[in-house]
């Protein structure tokens, strides 16, 4: 099928089959999938920055379904969600500049395609490290740390001195998230957390979940369900901002990012109901392998020439 | 089950809908005023949300009841 903004020509089944793929992993993980979403379009034939902005399009009505589920099962801080959106628009308008300025250029592939593979690759180690650590810490019969949560609501991971030692900087103004069971933090801290989020979200595309999601978790003490509903809530707008920018600046093909969403739309509604099921460790662990299939697959686009 | 038939076959008209029916206006729009193109994507991404998210509640739902 032809969609004509982009001159690209893609199957259908196959958008429809990536939405629902990244439907379900957005409602379970609060992520927006755009590291497996923009490499899958980048595969489909879509040069970096039209795959960037779609993705964001796409991004934005996946997670108005995961998110108003996530909402029904309380698991959203809207107290944070708004404060992240300041520093998250911001960042991804800087982003955004980014790659104008890489398409002006002319190597915006090469260097988002290496980017990307860093930080996929990053991420998906240290949450893996963290998860077995926090897991193999709160095992029957582990000689250190506390017993394991009562409930799938609270939450422990392995460098939990260092989110302690990040919420008592005090750079006022200071304020409580009760919502999220954090009595201090400075709102300076939270509006970097998400705008360094942005930034990524703007340059490689989607919500930047992947980086927001751990960071709300590790960095800010967030439980894991909450970060997940919370950051879905808070990508509906700044993945709404980043899409407006990038349509503006021609790298959005709408008619794509429909077509993915009605995959993406049963996805999501699964993925958010099956969060009740399992603990924090347990998901960030299942996270592991999502940002290297994504690097997988940009490492495949960069090798081979990129088109399926 | 009926369900996925049915979902299956308003994609099919959603699909026509949207890209016989609206791909030569947004692609009009896109080449010749980008604010207004960008405005139009934001409606029709959001409009889209919740069209799907209600459609699919009541899909899941009327599963969940035959499943009982």
């Amino acid at each position: 099928m032809d969609f004509p903004v982009s001159h690209a020509h893609i199957a259908p089944v196959y958008l429809v089959v990536v939405g629902f793929v990244i439907g379900v992993l957005g409602g379970f993980f609060g992520v927006g999938g755009s590291f497996i979403a923009g490499p899958a379009l980048r595969l489909a034939g879509l040069q970096w920055n039209m795959a960037v902005g779609t993705d964001l399009a796409h991004i934005m009505g996946k997670s108005v379904v995961a998110a108003r589920k996530h909402r029904a099962l309380g698991n959203i801080d809207f107290k944070l969600g708004f404060i992240m959106m300041a520093g998250t628009i911001a960042g991804a308008e800087a982003g955004a500049q980014g790659i104008e300025a890489l398409k002006r250029h002319g190597d915006v592939n090469m260097v988002v395609s290496w980017v990307s593979i860093v930080v996929y690759f990053s991420i998906s180690t240290f949450m893996a490290w963290d998860a077995w650590e926090t897991l193999r810490a709160h095992r029957p019969g582990a000689k250190r740390g506390a017993p394991p949560a009562e409930n799938t609501r609270s939450d422990r991971t392995s460098v939990g001195h260092v989110t302690a030692r990040i919420q008592r900087l005090h750079l006022p103004p200071m304020i409580s998230l009760p919502t999220s069971g954090i009595e201090r933090i400075s709102v300076w801290v939270i509006l970097a957390v998400s705008f360094v989020g942005g930034i990524f979200s703007g340059f490689l595309g989607g919500g930047a979940g992947y980086i927001r999601m751990p960071s709300m978790v590790y960095l800010l003490g967030i439980p894991t369900h909450l970060a997940i509903g919370t950051d879905l809530f808070e990508v509906i707008i700044s993945a709404g901002y980043a899409t407006a920018s990038h349509a503006m600046k021609g790298n959005v093909d709408i008619l794509i990012a429909l077509v993915m969403n009605t995959g993406a739309a049963i996805g999501a509604q699964i993925g958010a109901t099956a969060t009740q099921f399992f603990r924090g460790p347990g998901i960030r662990m299942a996270f592991v392998p999502l940002p290297l299939i994504g690097m997988g697959i940009v490492i495949y686009t960069l090798i081979t020439g990129q088109k399926l | 089950m009926i369900e996925i038939p049915v979902y299956a076959g308003i994609i099919v008209a959603y699909y026509y809908l949207v890209l016989s029916l609206l791909g030569s206006w947004v692609t009009h729009l896109f080449e010749t005023d980008r604010r207004l193109y960008a405005a139009a994507c934001l409606g029709m991404i959001l409009a889209q949300g919740i069209l799907l998210d209600l459609t699919t509640t009541l899909l899941l739902r009327a599963v969940r009841k035959r499943m009982r």
